[in-house]
């Protein structure tokens, strides 16, 4: 089966960014395909690189970039919610004349077509929100 | 993409505590390029979000609901609020913004777009759907 997951809220502050990383890991573990992971709301925040949690604890954003790479995902970060919460890379940095970028790697920042996109071509959506 | 899925936004959230009625407005304008079979669900506190004379100046936050009115332009044409939901909010239909669309297979007549449905009608109405956004 083929899913697209919607994440809502940012990490630490909410467990559903924990739950939907269990859910894909899970997904992929049974065999099923990712179309796409999609970050919206406060949900961008897991896409920042400069997150640095306690070592005792778990990196929310690097468990992101390594399942993204081992399993080539596609993580898209939505560009008009992470605009409103700095979320920055190189296209958006010199788009609106920001000194820095933070994206995480793995991610990218589109726009909400691509959530729009993965509901059309997706035999589930499943999303993670309060 | 030739298929045409039918899509429910399911809005529970007041509109100004949290951004969530907002960017759900947002995914809503932005799908209805895609042409897919459109409906809006609003239960619990996302009933507000349809309250006309909506006044935000005392907040200092940008007023959206002005942006209901226009989903009929969209081809937005199903918005279904639950009754129970009003009622727990001692709130009628006469307290909501009056949204309507042009239907084109009857001279552009304007039609209403908000339907009155039960709890039990709206959890049939999103049995039907084969994708649910949930704000």
């Amino acid at each position: 089966m083929k899913f697209t997951i919607q994440v809502n809220e940012g990490p630490y502050q909410h467990q559903s960014s924990d739950s939907a990383y269990h859910f894909a890991k899970s997904v992929l573990e049974k065999g099923h395909e990712i179309f796409r992971i999609f970050f919206y709301h406060d949900g961008v925040n897991n896409g920042t690189r400069l997150t640095t949690p306690p070592q005792d604890d778990r990196n929310i954003v690097n468990r992101w970039s390594d399942l993204a790479q081992q399993h080539n995902l596609d993580l898209v970060v939505c560009v008009a919610a992470a605009q409103r919460r700095g979320i920055v890379d190189e296209g958006e940095a010199k788009r609106n004349k920001k000194d820095a970028t933070n994206i995480a790697q793995g991610f990218r920042i589109s726009g909400l077509g691509q959530l729009v996109e993965g509901a059309i071509q997706s035999d589930r959506l499943v999303v993670f929100g309060d | 993409m030739s298929q045409t899925k039918k899509f429910l936004y399911v809005n529970r959230k007041a509109p100004y505590g949290t951004i969530y009625a907002w960017e759900s407005l947002e995914v809503v304008l932005i799908g209805a390029a895609f042409e897919q079979d459109v409906s809006l669900a609003f239960i619990d506190d996302g009933v507000y979000q349809l309250v006309k004379g909506q006044d935000t100046s005392g907040i200092g936050m940008k007023n959206f609901s002005p942006t209901y009115a226009a989903l009929g332009d969209y081809e937005v044409r199903k918005i279904y609020v639950e009754k129970e939901s009003l009622e727990a909010r001692g709130l009628s239909l006469d307290d909501l913004q009056h949204l309507v669309y042009e239907d084109e297979e009857e001279d552009w007549a304007e039609k209403d777009s908000i339907m009155l449905v039960s709890r039990a009608e709206m959890a049939e109405v999103m049995a039907e759907q084969d994708v649910l956004f949930n704000f």
